[in-house]
Parts: C-alpha cells; sequence; structure tokens
C-alpha cells in the first residue's frame, strides 16, 4: 500500500452567517495515483471540500497534507499558489488571451524546459500541431483537454476537476471521460473530482465519497457504494432503491411482498429493508398484493411501479420480453440472490 | 453552493483580499472624496454668515430656475431619444444603420459651443435676423434665458438617454413582443403594452444622465445668462471673493444631484427584471412602420440636422472667415496639444486608479469593498465648478506647492470623470470568469503575478474604452478647467471660452471646431467597438 497523496482530517466550513455547515468534519484519504470522486447533490458541500483542498477557500478548522506537507491546519494556511495542486475547471478557463500553447505552459516557470514539456503534453492528449490555435478555435472536448494538460504539465502533487464534463454534450462526455480516465491512469496521477452524475462517479472514480449537506456518508469502491451503502442517503442517491418495513420472525423477514431469509442479528423494530429493482421479480396475478401503475420502456428492461395493498410502491425491473399493461394485478415476490441492507433513521441497521 | 462558475462575483467568497489590491483601491476612494470632505470643512468655516446667505430668497430663485432647467430638459430629451431609439433599434427605418452612429455624436459638441452657436445664429441680431432683415424684422426676440439654455443643452445631451434606451432595447427579449402578437395585440398596441414599459429602467438611467449633466452645466448656462448653480458659484467665486459662500452654495447643488441619484433609483427599484435576459437570442425581426417610414425617416433627419449638421456646418462657417479674417490659427496648436496633454494624463490616471478599484469591489465583496465602491462614484455628483472650488481651497491651505499646478487639474478631471472610467473597466471585467484567476493561482502564480499576466491582458480592451471616455469629457470640460488652469497653460476649452465670452465668433469657432475634430477620435472609437447585434 502507497502512502496517501492527500489527507483531510475534520475539515470544517461554514460560510459567513449561515446557520448551517457548508462542510462538516471531513476525513478523507487519498492513495497515490488513485482517483476519488466525490458524489452529492448540489449544496452537499463537494465543491466547497474541493476548493479548501486547492486552497481557494480556507477552513473553519481541520487539516489538510498534500504529499506529506501540512498546508492547512491550526495557524497555517499555504496559498494556492504553493499546494503544488492542479484543477481542471467546469468551464475549463483557459486563458482567452494566450494560445493553446500559452496557455498549457503557462504553470512552468523554467523557459528552458517549457517547449519541451508543452509538446509532450499536447501530444498525451492527442493535440499535437495545434499548439498555435487560440482556444475559442477549439472544440469543447478539446478545450476540456487542453485545461487537462495545463493542469497536468507542471506535474502537480494532486490534480483536482470540478465537475469536469458538464458541459460537454451526452454522446461526447461518455468519450472524454474514458479519454481523461486513461490519461489520469498513463500519468499515475491522483486525482480528486467532484460530480453529482452517479455514472460518472461509478465510471471514473477508484473509491467514491458521498457528501449529504456537509456530511461525509460513506467512502468506498463503487460497488460497494452500489451493494451495501452505509446510509439510507447513500442507497437513495446511487441507483433507484425502495424501502419496505420488515418484522423479524426465526431467521425471517416478514414484508409486504413476502418472507425474506435473514442470517444475521434481527433488525429493531421499525428498520425497513432496502429493494433495488432487479432484487424483485413479478407475476400477473389475479389475487396478486399490488397494480401496475406504470410502466417505463428502457430497451432491454422494462421499469414497473408497482402500488402495493399497504399504499407502498416499488420499482421492478424485467426484461423486456415481460411486457404486462398498466393496470395488470401482480404477484410480487423477492429474487436477490445476496444479502440485503436494513435501514433505521437514516442509519444502517443489518 | 456552485461558486466556481458564476462568472461575475463570488457571493460567498471568504478569502482575504491581497493588499497589493486593497490597499491601493482604498487610497483611490478616500481621494475621490477628498474634495466633499473639503467643501464641507469650508463651508462650515463660515459659520452662521453662511445659513443666513442660504435662507435668502435668492438661493430659492437660483435652486428654482436650476431645476426648471433640469425638468424641461430631462423631459425634451426623453421626447427625442425614446422614439429615435425605438426607431433605430426596432424598425424597418431607412439607413438604420446610418441614423444609430449620426444621433449619438453631437455629444461631441461642448454645451458652451452650442451655446454660443445658438446665440450666433438665433441670438437677436445673428444669422437669422440677418436673413430676415430684408423682410423688415429689426431684431429677434432674445434667444438668452430657460428657452435658448434648454434648446442648446437638449440638443447636446439628449444621445445620454438614447444610448441607454437603445441599450435596453437590445437587453430585452424579443420572445415577450412576439407573445404579445401571439395573445393578439397588433404592432403599435405590443409597443405601448410590452416594449415601451420594460424601458422604464433604461429610460430612468439615461434621463439622471441627462439631468446630472444639466445641473452641472456651466458654459451654456452662462454664455445664454441664465443663472442656475454653477453660475452664481462661478460668479461670487470670480467677482464677489465670497468664498464661503460659494462653498455653501456647492454644497446645495450636490445635495439637488444626489437627490437627483436617489430619485431615479426609486424609478428604477422595482423594475430590474428588464435585464433577465441578458441579449436576445436572435434579433427580433423588425417593425414594419408602413406609410409611417417617411414621417419617421423624416424625424431622424430633422434631429440630426439641427443638432449636428448646423452646429458643424456653423462652425465650419465661421472658421474659414475667422481665417480669413486673420485668425492667428498657428498659435492654437499649443493650447490644442496641452488639451491632449491634460486630457490624456487625466485618462491615464483614472483607468489605472480603476483597476485595482475594479478588482476589489468585484471579487472581494464586504463591508469595506462596499464602502469603497460607494465613494468611488462620488465624482458622478459632483459638478466640476464644486471639486474646482475644493480643490482650489486646498490646494491654498494645505498644499501650496500643487496649487496652480497640472497636478491639481488632472486630478479635477480623474475626481470628476472616475465613475466613467470604472463602468468600463467594470463591465469588461465582469465578463471574466473568476475561474481564469483561479486557474493561474493553481498554477503556481501568486495573486501579483495573476494580475499581470491574466487579469490586466484580459481587462485591456474595457481599459481603452474607459481612457476614451476620460478623454473626450476632460477635453471639453470648462469650468473646472477655467479655475484650476496653471497660469500660462491654455487648452482648447479656455480659449474657446474666453473668445465666446466676449462675442468674438470668428475667433471661438476655430479652437472649437479643433476640438470637435480632436474629440471625433475617441468617439470613433467608442462608437466603432459597440457590438454589432441583429441584422
Amino acid at each position: 500500500m502507497t502512502a496517501p497523496a492527500l489527507v483531510c482530517s475534520g475539515l470544517t466550513k461554514r460560510f459567513g452567517s449561515s446557520p448551517t455547515h457548508a462542510l462538516h468534519d471531513l476525513h478523507l484519504s487519498v492513495e497515490a495515483g488513485s482517483i476519488l470522486a466525490l458524489l452529492g447533490p448540489s449544496g452537499s458541500g463537494k465543491t466547497t471540500a474541493l476548493r479548501l483542498i486547492a486552497g481557494f477557500e480556507s477552513a473553519d478548522s481541520g487539516t489538510i497534507e498534500i504529499a506529506g506537507h501540512l498546508v492547512a491546519g491550526p495557524g497555517r494556511f499555504v496559498r494556492a499558489n504553493n499546494r503544488r495542486i492542479g484543477m481542471v475547471f467546469q468551464e475549463y478557463a483557459l486563458f482567452p488571451h494566450l494560445t493553446v500553447a500559452g496557455n498549457v505552459g503557462f504553470g512552468i516557470e523554467d523557459g528552458s524546459v517549457r517547449r519541451q514539456r508543452v509538446d509532450e503534453a499536447l501530444a498525451l492528449i492527442g493535440l499535437s500541431g495545434l499548439g498555435d490555435r487560440m482556444p475559442h478555435e477549439l472544440s469543447g472536448g478539446q478545450q476540456q483537454r487542453v485545461s487537462l494538460a495545463r493542469a497536468l504539465c507542471p506535474q502537480p502533487a494532486v490534480l483536482l476537476l470540478d465537475e469536469p464534463f458538464s458541459n460537454l454534450d451526452e454522446a461526447l462526455r461518455k468519450q472524454v471521460r474514458r479519454e481523461v480516465r486513461d490519461i489520469l491512469k498513463f500519468t499515475q496521477t491522483t486525482a480528486i473530482f467532484v460530480t453529482h452524475d452517479q455514472d460518472e462517479a461509478l465510471f471514473m472514480g477508484d473509491s467514491i465519497a458521498v457528501l449529504d449537506q456537509g456530511m461525509l456518508q460513506q467512502v468506498a469502491k463503487p460497488e460497494e457504494i452500489y451493494h451495501t451503502p452505509a446510509t439510507r442517503f447513500v442507497a437513495e442517491f446511487i441507483g433507484i432503491g425502495d424501502f419496505l418495513p420488515v418484522s423479524y420472525a426465526e431467521g425471517k423477514l416478514a414484508t409486504a411482498i413476502g418472507a425474506v431469509e435473514w442470517a444475521g442479528e434481527p433488525p429493531p423494530s421499525g428498520a425497513e429493508v432496502l429493494l433495488r429493482p432487479d432484487d424483485m421479480s413479478i407475476a400477473p396475478s389475479e389475487s396478486g398484493q399490488g397494480v401496475i401503475m406504470e410502466r417505463v420502456f428502457l430497451g432491454p428492461t422494462y421499469l414497473y411501479e408497482v402500488a402495493l395493498d399497504n399504499g407502498r410502491t416499488v420499482r421492478v425491473m424485467q426484461h423486456h420480453t415481460r411486457q404486462y399493461d398498466v393496470g395488470t394485478q401482480v404477484t410480487v415476490s423477492v429474487v436477490a440472490e445476496h444479502r440485503l441492507g436494513c435501514f433505521l433513521d437514516g442509519a444502517r441497521v443489518g | 453552493m456552485r461558486a466556481i462558475g458564476l462568472g461575475g462575483p463570488r457571493p460567498q467568497g471568504t478569502r482575504r483580499a491581497p493588499p497589493v489590491l486593497w490597499v491601493p483601491a482604498v487610497v483611490v476612494a478616500l481621494a475621490m472624496v477628498l474634495p466633499l470632505v473639503y467643501l464641507v470643512e469650508r463651508a462650515l468655516d463660515g459659520g452662521g454668515e453662511v445659513v443666513d446667505l442660504l435662507f435668502r430668497t435668492r438661493t430659492a430663485e437660483i435652486l428654482f430656475r436650476s431645476a426648471a432647467l433640469v425638468v424641461v430638459v430631462t423631459v425634451a430629451s426623453a421626447l427625442i431619444a425614446v422614439p429615435l431609439a425605438w426607431l433605430t433599434v426596432r424598425t424597418d427605418l431607412p439607413l438604420r444603420r446610418f441614423w444609430s452612429v449620426v444621433t449619438v455624436l453631437p455629444l461631441v459638441i461642448p454645451s458652451y459651443v452650442g451655446a454660443f452657436l445658438v446665440v450666433v445664429a438665433l441670438g437677436p441680431r445673428g444669422m437669422l435676423q440677418d436673413f430676415l432683415e430684408p423682410l423688415g424684422v429689426e431684431r429677434l426676440p432674445d434667444i438668452s434665458g430657460l428657452f435658448g439654455a434648454a434648446l442648446t443643452i437638449t440638443l447636446l445631451s439628449f444621445p445620454y438617454t438614447l444610448l441607454s434606451v437603445r441599450a435596453g432595447l437590445w437587453g430585452q427579449d424579443p420572445a415577450l413582443d412576439e407573445m404579445a402578437r401571439s395573445l393578439g395585440h397588433g404592432q403599435w398596441r405590443t409597443l405601448w403594452r410590452v416594449t415601451l414599459p420594460q424601458l422604464r429602467p433604461s429610460i430612468a438611467a439615461g434621463s439622471l444622465l441627462v439631468a446630472l449633466y444639466t445641473l452641472s452645466d456651466f458654459g451654456a448656462v452662462s454664455l445664454l445668462r441664465y443663472e442656475t448653480f454653477t453660475w452664481a458659484i462661478y460668479l461670487q467665486y470670480e467677482t464677489a471673493f465670497n468664498r464661503a459662500l460659494a462653498a455653501a452654495l456647492s454644497l446645495v447643488m450636490i445635495a439637488a444631484a444626489l437627490s437627483l441619484v436617489v430619485f431615479e433609483a426609486q424609478a428604477r427599484g422595482r423594475s430590474r427584471y428588464y435585464r433577465a435576459a441578458t441579449g436576445a437570442a436572435r434579433p427580433a425581426p423588425p417593425v414594419e412602420l408602413g406609410r409611417w417610414r417617411w414621417p419617421a425617416f423624416s424625424f431622424a433627419a430633422v434631429v440630426t440636422a439641427i443638432s449636428l449638421a448646423a452646429p458643424l456646418s456653423l462652425l465650419a462657417y465661421w472658421a474659414v472667415r475667422g481665417i480669413a479674417a486673420g485668425e492667428p490659427v498657428r498659435l492654437l496648436w499649443g493650447n490644442a496639444l496641452n488639451s491632449v496633454y491634460a486630457s490624456g494624463l487625466a485618462a491615464l490616471v483614472a483607468v489605472a486608479a480603476a483597476v485595482p478599484v475594479v478588482v476589489f469591489t468585484v471579487r472581494f465583496p464586504g463591508r469595506l469593498s462596499w464602502l469603497v465602491e460607494r465613494l468611488s462614484y462620488t465624482g458622478f455628483a459632483l459638478p466640476g465648478i464644486a471639486v474646482a472650488l475644493a480643490l482650489i481651497f486646498f490646494g491654498a491651505r494645505f498644499a501650496t506647492p500643487l496649487y496652480q499646478t497640472l497636478a491639481l487639474l488632472v486630478f479635477a478631471y480623474v475626481v470628476l470623470f472616475f465613475p466613467q472610467a470604472m463602468g468600463a473597466v467594470r463591465a469588461r471585467y465582469l465578463q471574466i470568469s473568476p475561474a481564469l484567476a483561479d486557474a493561474a493561482l493553481s498554477l503556481g502564480y501568486g495573486p501579483t503575478r495573476t494580475l499581470l499576466h491574466v487579469t490586466l491582458p484580459l481587462l485591456v480592451p474595457g481599459m481603452l474604452a474607459g481612457g476614451a471616455l476620460v478623454f473626450l469629457t476632460a477635453m471639453k470640460e470648462l469650468p473646472a478647467t477655467l479655475l484650476l488652469s496653471p497660469i500660462g497653460f491654455g487648452t482648447l476649452a479656455t480659449s474657446i471660452w474666453a473668445a465666446a465670452e466676449e462675442a468674438f465668433f470668428a475667433q471661438a469657432a476655430v479652437p472649437a471646431l479643433l476640438l470637435v475634430a480632436v474629440s471625433a477620435v475617441p468617439t470613433a472609437f467608442l462608437i466603432l467597438r459597440e457590438p454589432r447585434r441583429g441584422p
């Protein structure tokens, strides 16, 4: 295991006289060469965290270490320009008065190596020969890559990316994020990137940190975030999930759609079980406990929204060959082959 | 919490401004209020005597005359400017682009030039009377007074309202007009119920400029013998040598100017919506004038004829007559050079001072930067004569080495026209994404190097525009130039004034023509850089 390139502990930030924290007691550690996705809805504090790490804002308390150096802490604040960070901005922030080469070489102090480093960086992003263009003469995807090359050129200890793909259209976004991930892996760059798009986080991140209302909810590998969310917020924010009340009896959890095997500790009363659409199946039945309210065609599958007799609704995914009309009475059953999770008051309880 | 990407000020920024920014910004702001502070101190010096003088009926008369002139000019300007703006922006008026340029040009004619041309042409024994003499007209009614002054100032200042309303029209979302049409409104009803009501803030903003221009005008009212504040103050100072009273009258005048500013803010207050859409996504299809096409064309032609073509040809005529009569043109080059020198210095200083103030107040919002911004706009409401008086008092008492020097004159220009420099630089700065400065920081550039390598190069267009505006206005400035010019330092403005006051019109015409010609350079620059939007 390599040493962490970035360690944040206890980072807290409140803006002006705002009663709530923009960020509260954030602990993070990023291994050298890995990519961390900071994921959360708007207002969750993810951009604040990024700006604190960059040194654009100062934290109310907590410490930040970059490559083993303390850059923010009690009585210490290293300015952004001395932190060895690189930054890629949402709107690219290319200097409109400089050429592409001028932009890429902006952070290289030493004039004797600038030319060579710029050429290398342009080759890396596949824009060799375009160094004399002005930024506005490039396409959005090209501007994005120039912005990446500019940030990478001075070889930062940590690269920070703020919603780097949100200005690209859907088709281009998937292509560019693959290119960016390849470049980051090729250069073995430690990176933190902020996004509100879960697909992007799942694709880009070696690990994902989910934030909500300034609080860190969970840091884990993408699979773990999806399959064993630490809080109800994470469960609802990543993927689709519905919750049904459960009661425990003799190794089983009783729910409105039947009993589920349960090997662990009995969950406390009031707990609810998380069910993903692929954890359930439906079949038409006159005596079923639900009625199909809505059907959404997703290509390979249908997503059915089923109203249960007890007033709850669940969403169930079915192969596209299983086509039922809205209004059909159905039986819903649990078909999950993995361990399910129970939640009480937002937290996981088993 | 999205902070990056707003493109403008970052509302929740908590960074401290670096000293390289806030120190010069505070110094500039303090310099801007210096004249005002000193004027107050000076008036208080007079004590009870000043209070007595202020409450004499003569003060009330001056106030009434000034108010009458301001109201007449502002209303008349709006009546000319609003239709012209609409015609040149939104309709199929023939030669639309031509009219939109030439209707702005009267701004280059200083009011004292306009006033002497009015006297020359329409005075009791003027050219019109000459022309009518064969018909037995011995003498025309006196053009002096409210009518002459209002006519002169309206014809020279309506472009302020015109520019503001044109900008407002460009900013309107044409979809709103189309929506009205789709709801069954004809194009005239759409104009009346949708287009015009949205223009209220633009009309108010332009009218404020006209009103302040009128209130602080010195040249036209003194040549046309209409005693408003400026002339009364000048008389007190030059002939009666009552400096405390001159200072007190100046304060009353500043109070009047400030109440105009407040009044405009009230008139505009609730209606910020007009800026909701910045720039139309696509130009609105022009309104078809139909049978109003040629009457509208004549309207634009008549306005241009009397506000621009007539003054310029009169000037040329009298200049030719003057030169033919042996007026020494060569002597004027010195004065022209002095004008350009003093105005150029003022433009440089104003723009250089504007940069730290703009960056500080936009990027680091807070109590200090709020105060700095307000103080920096002081000159906006300060009439030239008041600033000049304040600086004379100040120079005579505290800064004797500066008294009667070019430095003091340039400083007066900077105080007076600083808001123009700031406005242009600020408009440009707001277009620069704050992420650019952050990008430079993240690449290892400290605040000073960021300012030099990123902010300044990007600000250049705004600085040029601001400099051109200050230069243009300083070239025309009269009262401060009269009072503060070092002995022997003649400018075009002072030589025109000296000749016109003695009614040596041929002698005044040559420098006036020269002044208009020199002013045309920055004006052309300003007009040409206006974005070419629309068809």
